[in-house]
Formats: C-alpha cells, structure tokens, sequence
C-alpha cells in the first residue's frame, strides 16, 4: 500500500485541508507536510465521500454487447463512484447465491468500484415466488438489497412476505413501483397531454402512486424497510413525506433524469428519451428536487441502462426502457441542485454517498476489506474520496462514454460540476478526470 | 411543400388547397377509360405495411400505378422488434434496393417520423400506430369540400374512440387549419388523455353528450364523421357493452332523423353496421362514405405527384 496526499481540497464544499492517507485510511487531516508516494493538488476542488449508487445495470451475464462488470465499473469510477449496487435483472436473473457470487467477484476483478449484487425478490423476477433471498445473503456477496427492478413486485402478498423474510438479516425491498393493470408493458410516456396528442400508451403517475401508498402501508404492518425506487411523481413524494412523518421505515430515490428531464423531450419519438419511469412534466420535476433537498428523498440513484443501439433503434413503443447515467449524475446534481442554491455539497455528499451507503449497508467493512463507504471524512475512515471541480463547466460529448452504449440523453447538453479524481480505499481509479488504468 | 408526409403539421390550409387541385384533376382521370398517367414513369415507390391493411395500401398501390410508378408491396408484419431486427435495419435494407418514396403504416405511433430521420427519400405515413394518417384527413376534408363547399365556419361532429384514433387526430388538425368548427364527442373512457388542455391549443371543442351536439350545443352540425370502435374494447373496461355504446354514442337511424338535410356522414371504414353506425345512416343518401373511398385514390395520386414527381415550386417549403 502506498501513501497518498490530496493538498488543500474543500471538504464538502467547506474549508480547505490536506488529506494523508496511508495504506487506504485517512490517517491526517489539516496542514501536512509529511510527504506521499503520490500528492494530488486539488486546489479549489470539493472533497467528497466516494460517490456509491444504489440503482445500476451492468447488463453482465447476458447482455456483454451493451455493458460488463468491467466498463460499467469504468463509467462508475469516472463518475466519481466507489460502489454501485448492480441490478438483478441480467440474463440469468441474480436470485441465486450463485449468480450474486458471480457478479460480485467480477466487479473484485475488476477492481474499480465495490460492485455490489441486489438479489432479485422473486424468482426470474417473475413475481411469484420468492428467490432465495437467505442464502444470497449468507452468500460470499452478502447481499442485502432486493429488487424485481425493471418489473414491480405487484402482487401484495408476495411483497408482504418479502418485506417480513427480509427483517432477518438486516434486508431491504427496492421496489419498482408500477402497478401493471394502470401502466402495463406498452406504457411509454407520461400519460398527459403529450401522450394525448402523440398517441403513445401512457403511464400515469397514479400507477407509481398506488404501489408507493400500499407499500409504505405494509411496511409500516409488517415492521420493514421498504425502499422505493426512481421516484417520479410529486403524488409519491407526498406519499412519502407522509410514512415518514409516522415513522415508517422507508427510503427513496431519485435519479438524475427526472430531477432535469422532462416528457416534451418525447415529441420527436426519440427513443434515447425512453425511460421507465417515464420523464414527467415540470410540476412532478419541481417537487422531487423539493424533496431532495428536504431529505424526503434520501439518495440520488443513476438507473444507469445501457442498451446496445439495435435495441434502441426500434419504433418508440417497441425500444428498450433506459438511459446512461454513471458519468454524468454528479454533473447533474451539481447543475440542478448546487448550482441553483438549493444544496450544499454537504448535502450531495449525503444524497449521493452517505445515504446510500447506509440503505444498502455499504458503510461497514466487508469480509475481504471492501466497503467502508459513505462515511465521515475523518482520520481513521477508508479512503473512499471523490473530488470534484465545481466549477468545471462542460458539454457531455456520448463518444467519449466509457460505457459500451451511446444511449445518453445528456448528449449536447452543457453541466457544470465534474468529477476531477476518485480513490477506492486511496488508490486512485481516476485522475484529471481520465481513468488511471 | 416539405419533403415528407409523416403529418398534418407537415402542410399547410394552402398546401392542402394545392393538393386538393391537383386531386381533383386526378378524380378525372379516375373516370376515364384509360387511366393512366405518366407522371412518375420510372419511379419506385415500396408500401412498407408492418400492420395489415387492405383499403389503405390498395388505395396508394392503385394510385402509385395509376402515375406510372413501379409500386411494390412489402408486408413486414408483427413488430421488427420480436424479429430480433431493428425497425433502422428493415427500413435501411428496403431502400438499400433504390426506391424514390417509401410509403409507411406501422402500429407504433411515430414510425413514421423516426423512420424518416434515417433515410434520404420522401416518406408518406400511411397511418402510424394511434398517432396520425395524413392522407386519411386529407381526403376526408377533399370528400367534405366537394359536399359542402369551402370548410371555412362549418360545424364538424368526430364521433367515436377518439383515444385510439389516428384518424381523428389527423383530422382535427386538418379541419381546424381548413377553418371548420370541430367538436369530438366520446364517453370520458374514449377521450385522448389531457385533451382539455389539448382541445383548447388545438381549437376544437370535446362533449360527453352525443344528443345534446347533434340538437346544436355547440352550434348547427355540418357533418358527422363517426369512427370505428373495437369491440375488443370492452375487456379493457372502456365501455361496458356494444348495446350501451351504440344508445349513447351510435349514428343511430333515430339520430339520423335529426341530421340536418343533406349533411354529409363520413366514416373511414372498416364500419361497424349496428355499433357506431346503423345501416340506415350507412347506406343514407347524404352518407359520402364510397366518396372517401374514390377521393382517397385521388387525394394519394396528388400526394405521391407533389412529394415524387419532382420540383415543387409555389408551394411553401
């Protein structure tokens, strides 16, 4: 292990310190002299907890043409993450203990960022029976997050039962919420005027709204956590506000499409616009940045989907759900949120690493010496840092992707706040910017 | 005129004045013995249908041949998706064969367009999903003209499944720029989402209460257009049954008994006989639904001519 001396970064936006680390843990903060095997000069850049992602797709095992363990890991790193949890819904499904060992040790090999599996809640995420939940738990991946993601667990018993299973190894219900008879699978734009006018099936807010009221219910009978996932409506967030004020144990997330993007970017029928949840009107955009900034919604997810372009270059009804989001969410948090006053870096150091970190039980140490995420910048806590040039002004260019896909909605689009360096356990995986190795 | 036909936006009220002159030059050719044109000699025109069709893709091959082009039909059923082929790579090939005009129905709404970013020909959308059927609204305004006269302050009634219509959203977009009154009356379940807000955009007006527009609420009616309902419907809770729908919503021989005389009743087929319309209406001698039929040979003949045939000077870009 080497030594590492970050000179003169803002914590968290706040003064500006030298950070030593030595052998991945901070072991000095303040004004240090002893010298490092490698100094970084991060002058006017913000210190950052590592950046961890509750909500990923890898696409590996099965879809290695759109992205793997290894260059979804790339994307994640140049985003300024140090932990992404990855989606169960590959090819096999992850609801085995097996097929979670297997993405988990491919994310290790690959070495970038802590990749860690969700399980799915059900088995092929099919909605029926319940996957095996324990023993992905107990497995050498030690997964803790379950998700049917991309499909929701809609039927209410067998959410029931996976919510109380769950409770007895510390477990939580990322829940997609989509009520399949109000949104079915042809539902592919908000269904308001625009969906009116260009006949597209539309997806109501109401069907997100439904499945959040009735699990945050159940969650509060059942004793569990239930976490939602890429909340869209500002019916939801009032939902949640609610459950949290009577103490109910739910979390929730947004991404960074739907604190920006908006559903008249669908006129054109470009499928790079095509997202499920679908992008919604101003008002519902209005009330989730609202909601992060209050700490109603805890976390900012990417729901990064990589899709090769064949799946993409369908009609709009018949492409693929999803968007790129690794390398450009802080950009987008930064743009959207710092930038209009409404957070402080404080609090995208919350949003975007501490929170997550604790809903998906990354703060803790792993058996092999991973993890460690999330936490305080302190003498003493892994090195898990991410810097960021807050000022950086730039326009995300989709050819320069270090994912294998091109399906970037932020293509053209100028954001200010990029992420400048980021070390796992003080090993540096980006610097300038670039990826080390 | 712009380049492609993929909607109504894409012309227009004078645009569709030209092209209804030419139609009617066209109209009179249909009539002749010997029908054809010269007019696209040489040329290639593909019906690229991936949803069946037998009126509308009759009526381009008949028009297409009537102009002298070489008309081809490709049947692409079933989405290119479950073919593991991109709609791109199907487009692509197909013109890959060097064609002049593609000619499109899909069952996705927005075919049309995304097809025509892709490639360098004209592309005319013969009807994309529940989204639009230009041509459809053009011949249903031609069919309305030649009955009424000019369309300026006329009361037009769209009655029917409005929400899964290509054919009313077409057409109130082509009837408002012509300066027809348009009201669409349909049960709340049948209304395109966010139409109030839409409806007042687009200046048209929206009713529950088919009795209440045929007896003048919103002003004497002109002429009815009623569209098709499926009766596969009812098992998406639309409506509950056919005999309900028809008492509220049907061109009932009753309700016909109420139309002003002469005022033309439009459908743009395949009809229902004893759902949306009874017979009585349907075979009516103010009924112009065969007129449709003819006017659209001729309205696609025009169409085909002033994307194809070359310059197109006089006419806004």
């Amino acid at each position: 292990m080497t030594s590492l001396l970050i000179k003169g970064a803002r914590i968290l936006g706040g003064a500006a310190a030298d950070v030593y680390v030595d052998g991945g843990t901070i072991t000095e903060i303040g004004s240090v002299d002893t010298k490092a095997d490698r100094t970084v000069d991060a002058e006017g850049l913000v210190l950052l907890p590592g950046l961890v992602d509750l909500h990923t797709h890898l696409r590996e095992p099965g879809r290695e043409d759109a992205e793997t363990v290894l260059t979804g890991s790339r994307a994640a790193a140049l985003g300024g993450y140090t932990a992404v949890l990855a989606m169960a819904n590959t090819s096999p499904v992850t609801d085995t203990a097996e097929a979670a060992e297997r993405v988990h040790d491919l994310g290790r090999a690959a070495g970038l960022v802590d990749v860690q599996p969700v399980g799915a809640v059900t088995k092929g995420l099919a909605g029926e029976e319940l996957a095996e939940l324990g023993l992905m738990a107990r497995s050498r991946a030690k997964v803790r997050v379950f998700s049917d993601d991309g499909r929701c667990v809609a039927d209410a018993r067998v959410m029931r039962r996976a919510l109380e299973y769950v409770k007895a190894f510390g477990g939580v219900i990322s829940q997609h919420s989509q009520d399949p008879a109000l949104a079915g699978p042809t539902a592919c734009c908000h269904e308001g005027e625009l969906s009116g006018r260009l006949g597209l099936p539309g997806w109501p807010g109401v069907a997100e709204e439904v499945i959040v009221a009735r699990d945050v219910m159940l969650a509060r009978h059942t004793g569990s956590r239930v976490h939602v996932a890429h909340v869209s409506t500002a019916g939801s967030v009032e939902v949640i506000r609610w459950a949290k004020a009577q103490g109910i144990a739910v979390t929730a997330e947004v991404t960074p499409h739907h604190l920006l993007l908006t559903t008249d970017l669908l006129a054109g029928y470009d499928p790079t616009f095509k997202v499920n949840p679908p992008l919604r009107p101003d008002e519902d955009v209005e009330a989730l940045r609202e909601a992060l900034a209050d700490g109603t919604i805890d976390a900012v997810a990417t729901d990064h989907a990589p899709h090769a372009r064949h799946d993409k270059e369908h009609a709009f009804v018949d492409a693929a759900f999803g968007m790129l989001g690794l390398e450009t969410a802080l950009g987008v948090v930064s743009t959207v949120m710092v930038g209009s006053g409404r957070m402080d870096w404080a609090g995208v150091a919350r949003a975007m690493s501490t929170a997550p970190a604790r809903i998906a039980g990354l703060d803790g140490a792993a058996p092999d010496g991973a993890g460690g995420h999330g936490r305080q910048i302190a003498v003493g806590a892994p090195a898990n840092l991410t810097l960021v040039d807050p000022s950086a002004t730039w326009v995300v260019d989709r050819a320069e992707s270090a994912s294998l896909s091109r399906n970037n909605p932020w293509h053209d689009r100028k954001l200010t706040g990029r992420v400048h360096a980021t070390f796992l356990r003080g090993v540096p995986t980006v610097l300038e910017g670039a990826l080390v190795r | 005129m712009r380049k492609h036909l993929l909607s109504i936006d894409d012309l227009s009220a004078d645009d569709m004045q030209t092209i209804f002159e030419t139609a009617a030059e066209m109209h009179d050719v249909q009539r002749r013995d010997v029908k054809k044109l010269p007019a696209l000699r040489g040329r290639t025109v593909i019906n690229l249908f991936f949803e069946d069709s037998t009126r509308t893709r009759s009526s381009f091959e008949i028009a297409g041949k009537w102009l002298s082009a070489d008309v081809i039909n490709l049947s692409a059923k079933g989405s290119s998706a479950s073919k593991g082929e991109s709609l791109r790579d199907t487009v692509l090939t197909v013109t890959a064969m060097g064609v002049d005009g593609l000619v499109i129905r899909h069952s996705a709404s927005g075919a049309a367009q995304q097809v025509s970013e892709w490639v360098s020909c004209p592309i005319i959308n013969a009807g994309d999903g529940t989204h639009e059927h230009p041509t459809q609204a053009l011949l249903d305004a031609y069919t309305l003209q030649r009955t009424l006269g000019s369309l300026e302050g006329r009361h037009v009634a769209i009655v029917g499944d409005l929400t899964h219509s290509r054919v009313f959203r077409s057409n109130v977009k082509s009837l408002v720029k012509l300066g027809a009154q348009v009201t669409a009356v349909a049960p709340p379940t049948l209304m395109p989402s966010g139409v109030a807000t839409w409806s007042k955009e687009a200046g048209f007006t929206t009713a529950y209460d088919l009795d209440e527009v045929l007896a003048g609420a919103h002003g004497s009616v002109d002429a009815v257009m009623m569209l098709r309902v499926q009766r596969e419907r009812m098992s998406g809770a639309y409506f509950p049954s056919a005999r309900e729908y028809t008492v509220g919503y049907g061109l009932t021989r009753e309700r016909l008994g109420t139309l002003r005389e002469g005022a033309p009743i439009l459908h743009p087929g395949p009809m229902n006989r004893g759902l949306e319309i009874a017979a009585d209406a349907a075979d009516a001698a103010q009924s112009v639904i065969l007129d449709q039929v003819s006017a659209g040979v001729a309205v696609r003949m025009s169409v085909l001519y002033h994307l194809l045939a070359g310059p197109t000077e006089g006419v806004t870009p």
